[in-house]
């Protein structure tokens, strides 16, 4: 072979590669996308029914009950609300009234949470908890995304 | 007063680093060595007075003057006085003062260390970077002044993030900047080289042992700051793909990347264009992550800032620089010329396929954290990019990369023999296949995914031991006992040599940790027990206690194995008044073979309590990879080539001696 068609082989080889790559990348990165929707949004049955998801809003006040390590309480938008099941320990900064983003699946109308997350400070809203708030007070039904979300 | 003074000396500094920024760069273009000459007292005095105002930070903390408004935010008369100091980088001002301080140190010691660089070469190297100094003082000086004082001073200061109350606290910043800062050195050196048009196998060697120090200390750096998360925020896991995280982890991918290209360039000469790429990306992404971390666009407890003046600012200094080094590159990257050539199978053909491996992985990251910001940002709608996308794609691109890292060593440069290479693995191969097998079926975990993982750490130690002993044998011209031999191997070898035996160690620990370890929630009353892997742990109540600024709940847990004692564990959930938070202080036995982690979820009625009672196997031996790879880091950046003055011909010989 002449060196100017190796180059061009190794050339070749590293495109493939790196398509293999991204290929691989882009199908894990597909079905790993996790979609937020609001306790509105649930309620009116646009969260998919066999997906993970995250939802986030505010723990309503006295609904959270303990049984052992089993809890559960309501996530509410101040519009509509969505019980949440949950089984493990709560995060420090976990607190009624407060901002809250969970991450489950709906189970016969309840959100089965696989995780609580909780990592902002005192002061401080989650991102996806604000949101939720904003678009309950707006009032309108924001759409997530117009992606293809239901895979 | 003294916060007057430090931040008089920042605007001296800023003077200083202009005149540094311009005047070497100028004397080099127009050939005055005595413009020129300033380059190297400049940096010196820019580091100075940069240290002189950081000083005097740390006096207004350790002072408790709570009228400067950082210090009021971010200390408290009850803090003790080692996380006063801590606190000087416990928020956003200081810690960019800290990076500034990194900065001009790093230049200061290009200064005192590159005597022997020509005197154009060094006078450039030092103008990219007083550039880059003068960014960052005008980013700290316009909109992040860590001096400004506050009209009506309060009595007691906001106290400390208690989240950074820690020992790792103290350290993990410093170190991972050292690191992220440490790369502007082989960015520099780049883009010295690409302007004055000299790239060739010294400007390689020069910049060779400045990258793997920044990479040793990015390294340590991001260790710290895992096994900071591991212990301090109480859930038990290391990593979590968490944007800052990502953010820290893709400058150590590209720096990994730019040192072993950084090798071929300095040995064989190809690669050049390629590697002079890697160290501009390098340190692009270190400025990304800072943008990240710093602007507040993402939520976590290292977004301090969320005034957008910040986040523009620092965005727009992102865009300069890469912009203007990407354009810089395009403009003479192609007078560079290809270098060396070589075969298809060739020491240079397994780096390369490295380099493409790791920046693949590198792009992956970025995919998914930058991702989701953007389409926020675009108002598209929210979502998350889950800790799955980044496992699963991370086992299938870094298996062929650990199994290059097998042959790699082994292979010659610009010609290798394939059946030769195979022929030599194929006991190493075997072996790790074996044992990976023998040590799950032992432990009852026949995964397809644990499997790979020990059979990828024992590859690596089976070629490395193949490597050495081949090293070690005699070779037939002069009779030597096997211990000059081994003395004979290059410091650099035994460096590369520790590091991949690190990744071993690193990556044994993960797969041990991933399929090994049990973690329980359980509710306890006082006497109740429970059985996790052997060991028994029993609920003993808990008791009130006081901290200096907290006060805490402290629970005691005894740990038995087979009847006999093993430790008795102190979980603490600890209240802090004044922050108004509430921090989870896990115990936990660290151990050769196993760390014992207890933390205390929620009070119950009664005296029972919620409690996380886990045992991971092996996880100390992740961290304890990572400092490996340092201290191979240290063993090859400390080569004795690289502290001789620089011979051109001595080079060539011992790059023959060490194929």
């Amino acid at each position: 072979m002449k060196p100017r068609h190796k180059r061009l082989a190794i050339a070749g080889g590293i495109v493939c590669a790196f398509g293999i790559a991204v290929a691989l990348v882009l199908n894990a990165f597909q079905s790993n996308l996790v979609f937020f929707y609001s306790p509105t949004q649930v309620a009116e049955h646009e969260a998919p029914p066999n997906r993970s998801f995250r939802l986030g809003g505010l723990v309503e006040k006295g609904t959270v009950k303990r049984d052992g390590v089993n809890v559960s309480f309501i996530v509410t938008d101040t519009s509509k609300s969505v019980p949440v099941r949950y089984e493990g320990i709560l995060p420090d900064l976990f607190k009624e009234g407060k901002g809250v983003v969970a991450q489950g699946q709906l189970r016969d109308g309840v959100f089965v949470a696989r995780e609580v997350l909780a990592k902002h400070d005192e002061n401080y809203m989650p991102p996806e908890a604000a949101e939720a708030l904003k678009r309950a007070q707006q009032g309108k039904l924001a759409t997530p995304m117009k992606m293809e979300s239901g895979k | 007063m003294i916060p007057e003074i430090g931040h008089f000396a920042l605007w001296l500094a800023l003077g200083v680093a202009i005149v540094l920024a311009a005047m070497p760069m100028w004397g080099a273009a127009r050939g005055r060595a005595d413009w020129m000459a300033l380059a190297r007292p400049a940096a010196a005095l820019q580091f100075a007075l940069v240290a002189f105002a950081f000083a005097c930070l740390v006096a207004a903390f350790v002072g408790n003057d709570f009228s400067v408004m950082y210090v009021a935010s971010n200390s408290n008369t009850s803090l003790p006085t080692q996380y006063r100091v801590a606190a000087v980088w416990g928020g956003h001002e200081g810690s960019m003062l800290l990076w500034l301080l990194m900065l001009t140190g790093w230049a200061f010691a290009v200064a005192r260390f590159s005597r022997h660089l020509p005197a154009k070469v060094l006078a450039r190297i030092l103008s990219v970077m007083g550039l880059l100094a003068v960014g960052f003082l005008l980013f700290l000086l316009l909109t992040s002044n860590p001096f400004d004082r506050l009209a009506n001073p309060p009595l007691d200061g906001r106290d400390l993030n208690p989240l950074l109350q820690d020992p790792g606290m103290v350290f993990h910043p410093p170190m991972l900047y050292m690191g992220y800062v440490g790369l502007s050195v082989a960015f520099s050196f780049a883009v010295a080289a690409l302007i004055g048009g000299n790239l060739d196998a010294t400007w390689a060697r020069w910049t060779r042992p400045w990258t793997t120090v920044a990479w040793i200390f990015l390294t340590i750096g991001i260790a710290m700051g895992s096994g900071w998360a591991y212990y301090e925020l109480g859930w038990g896991g290391w990593w979590f793909w968490d944007p800052v995280e990502n953010a820290s982890f893709m400058p150590w991918l590209v720096a990994t990347a730019l040192i072993h290209s950084l090798a071929v360039t300095e040995k064989r000469g190809s690669f050049k264009s390629w590697t002079v790429l890697l160290a501009i990306l390098a340190f692009s992404l270190s400025l990304l992550g800072t943008f990240l971390v710093r602007s507040g666009v993402l939520s976590s407890v290292h977004a301090f800032a969320t005034d957008p003046r910040r986040g523009l600012f620092i965005l727009g200094f992102l865009v300069f620089v890469i912009g203007a080094s990407l354009a810089l590159y395009a403009w003479r990257a192609p007078t560079v010329g290809l270098g060396a050539r070589f075969e298809w199978v060739s020491r240079e053909t397994f780096l390369l396929a490295n380099n493409v491996l790791l920046m693949a992985a590198c792009g992956a990251v970025l995919l998914g954290t930058l991702y989701p910001l953007l389409l926020d940002a675009l108002g598209m709608g929210k979502l998350s990019v889950g800790p799955p996308y980044f496992d699963t794609v991370f086992v299938p691109l870094l298996t062929p990369l650990v199994f290059l890292m097998g042959i790699g060593p082994l292979a010659r440069w610009k010609q290798a023999e394939l059946p030769q290479l195979m022929k030599r693995l194929r006991w190493a191969f075997g072996a790790a296949l074996v044992a990976a097998l023998v040590v799950n079926w032992m432990r009852g975990h026949l995964g397809f995914v644990s499997t790979l993982g020990l059979m990828m750490a024992f590859w690596i130690v089976a070629a490395l031991a193949t490597d050495l002993a081949d090293r070690l044998q005699p070779n037939g011209i002069v009779n030597t006992s096997v211990l000059h031999r081994a003395r004979q191997i290059p410091r650099s070898m035994v460096g590369m040599m520790v590091a991949h035996l690190g990744i071993a160690v690193f990556i044994f620990g993960v797969t041990m940790v991933k399929s090994g370890e049990i973690e329980r929630d359980v509710k306890m009353d006082v006497g109740d027990t429970t059985e996790v892997l052997g060991y028994t742990f029993t609920f003993r109540g808990v008791q009130s206690l006081l901290g200096p600024n907290y006060r805490a709940a402290q629970g005691t847990i005894d740990v038995t194995r087979g009847g006999t004692k093993v430790v008795t564990l102190h979980p603490e959930k600890r209240v802090f008044p004044v922050a108004g938070a509430t921090m989870t202080e896990a115990a936990i036995d660290t151990g050769f073979t196993r760390d014992l982690y207890v933390s205390l979820g929620e009070p119950l009625a009664g005296n029972a309590w919620i409690v996380r009672v886990y045992v991971k196997p092996f996880i100390s031996w992740i961290w304890g990879g990572c400092l490996m790879m340092a201290f191979g880091g240290f063993l090859a950046a400390t080569d004795r080539r690289y502290r001789s003055k620089v011979r051109a011909t001595q080079g060539a010989t011992e790059a023959k001696a060490a194929a």
